[in-house]
């Protein structure tokens, strides 16, 4: 009996030995012990496509296509310029300006201008240490004096080397990142007499 | 009439059966430690064909994760970055870089990156992204320590206990909006947790499903 005892524990060790423990590297895919129906013949996003030439289950728009709900048609929102084909300077008609969408651009902004405009939009976001030396200042001449609608193309097509965030950012949000852009370029370029009346006293100014 | 067998073997019988109990025992053990997600699914960390680090991007540059997985608050999907994404940088940062080279080319033909796939459920789980975002569920409750990780690796078993145990009492792990992308973020740097979470379970009615029919649908 006493063999059987060692025979057990022989092969304890040599399983664990060859499994090894839980959580431990594995490049190795996940083995599917009984594999039923977890793998259906059925598209998920982004999977890949024996049927396809080019191999990819999502399918880009035939051209002239335009999807439910895509047309798009409110030029001002969608691109920026009004019926004359000029880059509006205001805001679109169907963007209402509140606390709200200055709390989207803040959020929007942070997360996808920071790392190369910083946090100020000076141009010092964390990529200028490591190489991105051309991005520009909100505080420029230039580019304060661009239109609304000039900086709302460039988020959604990039301009020279920045790439398009148009991918990203649906337009509301892209109005609302300019917003913001314009906020910190008030915070920047403000003067005494942006301060209103009632509160000059409190900053000492006479 | 000499004696076949030794007067021990009275006590055999009852020392075999004692041996199949623990066997079954061991066998037992061995099969919940062996065969279940917690040891077949957490750890796996395929090599990608780009060695991407989250650690570098994430941990260090302190990028959000919506940077480049930008559906994830709006989709059932969290969708994988295009090449243009990485491009954003990498025209200017290391443009020449080797490991790089598969991106460049993806951006220049416009074919996909093949990543491999790391979290997977089986087809017959439906399961949503945004759903869990949007409700103050951190990604770190399902992916782990995603901003510490040079290669991707599973974290979590996402088994259906996993998901149920959750979906359950889901109050303790529930986070204020603005911190569910914030990886190092825990429930003891907010004072009163426990009663802000009560309270955001009531006002916001998160109910999460724990009938079959709200996962397998
Ligand atoms: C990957 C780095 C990067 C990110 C992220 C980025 N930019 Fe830029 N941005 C640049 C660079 C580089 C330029 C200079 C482009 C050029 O060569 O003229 C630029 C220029 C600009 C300009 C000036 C365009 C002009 O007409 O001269 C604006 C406005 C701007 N960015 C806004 C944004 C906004 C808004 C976001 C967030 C949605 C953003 N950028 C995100 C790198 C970036
Ligand atoms: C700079 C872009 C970028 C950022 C920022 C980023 N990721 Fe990723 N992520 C990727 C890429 C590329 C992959 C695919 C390669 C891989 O798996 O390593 C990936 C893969 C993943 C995967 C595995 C997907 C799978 O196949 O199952 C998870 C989970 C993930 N990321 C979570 C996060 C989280 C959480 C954050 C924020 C803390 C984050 N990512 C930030 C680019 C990014
Ligand atoms: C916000 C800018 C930014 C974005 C977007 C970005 N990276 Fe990077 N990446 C960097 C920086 C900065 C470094 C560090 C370079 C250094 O150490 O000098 C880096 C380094 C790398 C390296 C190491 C390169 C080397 O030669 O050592 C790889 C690989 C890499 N990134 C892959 C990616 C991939 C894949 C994506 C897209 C999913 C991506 N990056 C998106 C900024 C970025
Ligand atoms: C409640 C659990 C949970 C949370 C929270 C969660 N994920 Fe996931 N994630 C999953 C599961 C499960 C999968 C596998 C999905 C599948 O197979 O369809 C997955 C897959 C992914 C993928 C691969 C692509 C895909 O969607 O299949 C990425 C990338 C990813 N997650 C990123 C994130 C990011 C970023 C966050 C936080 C903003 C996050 N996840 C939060 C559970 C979660
Ligand atoms: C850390 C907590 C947590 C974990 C882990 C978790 N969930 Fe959830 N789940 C939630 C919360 C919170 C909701 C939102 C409920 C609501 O909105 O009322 C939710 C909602 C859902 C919904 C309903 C979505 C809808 O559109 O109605 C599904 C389906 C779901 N979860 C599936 C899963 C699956 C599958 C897993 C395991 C891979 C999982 N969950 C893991 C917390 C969690
Ligand atoms: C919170 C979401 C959720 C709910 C609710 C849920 N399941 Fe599941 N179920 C899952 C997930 C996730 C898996 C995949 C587990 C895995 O792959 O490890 C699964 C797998 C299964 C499997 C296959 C197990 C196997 O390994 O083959 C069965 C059977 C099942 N569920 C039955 C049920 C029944 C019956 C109910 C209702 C009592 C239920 N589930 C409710 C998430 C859920």
């Amino acid at each position: 009996m006493r063999y059987a005892y060692y025979v057990l524990l022989f092969v304890c060790v040599l399983t664990v030995s060859v499994m090894g423990f839980r959580g431990s590297r594995s490049v190795k895919p996940p083995l599917e012990v009984f594999p039923d129906m977890d793998r259906q013949a059925k598209y998920k996003p982004q999977s890949a496509s024996v049927f396809f030439a080019d191999g990819r289950a999502d399918r880009p728009l035939p051209p002239g296509v335009v999807a439910r709900g895509e047309l798009r048609d409110d030029s001002e929102l969608f691109r920026g310029k009004n019926a004359a084909g000029q880059w509006i300077n205001h805001f679109p008609a169907a963007v209402k300006i509140d606390a709200r969408l200055m709390e989207r651009g803040r959020e929007r902004f942070t997360i996808y201008c920071q790392p190369c405009h910083g946090a100020v939009g000076d141009g010092n976001g964390i990529t200028k240490q490591y190489g991105m030396g051309v991005t520009p200042s909100y505080h420029i001449d230039r580019i304060v004096n661009l239109t609304d609608g000039e900086i709302f193309n460039t988020i959604t097509n990039g301009r020279n080397t920045m790439l398009p965030y148009g991918d990203k950012l649906v337009p509301e949000d892209r109005w609302a990142v300019v917003a913001y852009v314009r906020a910190l370029q008030r915070a920047q370029l403000g003067t005494v007499k942006d301060v209103p009346p009632s509160h000059k006293s409190e900053l000492g100014l006479q | 009439m000499s004696k076949i067998f030794p007067k021990s073997a009275n006590k055999l019988p009852l020392q075999i059966i004692l041996f199949v109990f623990i066997l079954a025992g061991v066998v037992t053990a061995a099969t919940t430690y062996y065969a279940t997600p917690k040891y077949t699914r957490v750890g796996y960390a395929p090599v990608q064909p780009v060695p991407y680090s989250h650690a570098l991007h994430v941990g260090q540059l302190g990028m959000d994760c919506r940077y480049c997985h930008s559906n994830v608050e709006k989709s059932g999907v969290a969708n994988l970055p295009t090449a243009q994404t990485c491009m954003n940088c990498h025209l200017h940062v290391r443009p020449d870089s080797p490991l790089l080279a598969p991106i460049r080319a993806s951006y220049e033909s416009g074919d996909p990156v093949p990543w491999k796939r790391v979290h997977q459920l089986p087809d017959y789980v439906y399961f949503n992204h945004s759903a869990h975002v949007d409700r103050g569920v951190s990604c770190f409750e399902c992916h782990g320590r995603i901003d510490q990780m040079e290669v991707v690796q599973h974290a979590q078993p996402l088994s259906m206990s996993f998901c149920l145990n959750c979906h359950r009492n889901p109050a303790p792990q529930l986070r204020p909006l603005d911190q569910v992308t914030n990886l190092a973020w825990t429930p003891a740097q907010m004072p009163d947790h426990a009663k802000w979470a009560a309270d955001f379970v009531k006002n916001n009615k998160v109910i999460p499903p724990t009938s079959c029919t709200g996962c397998h649908r």
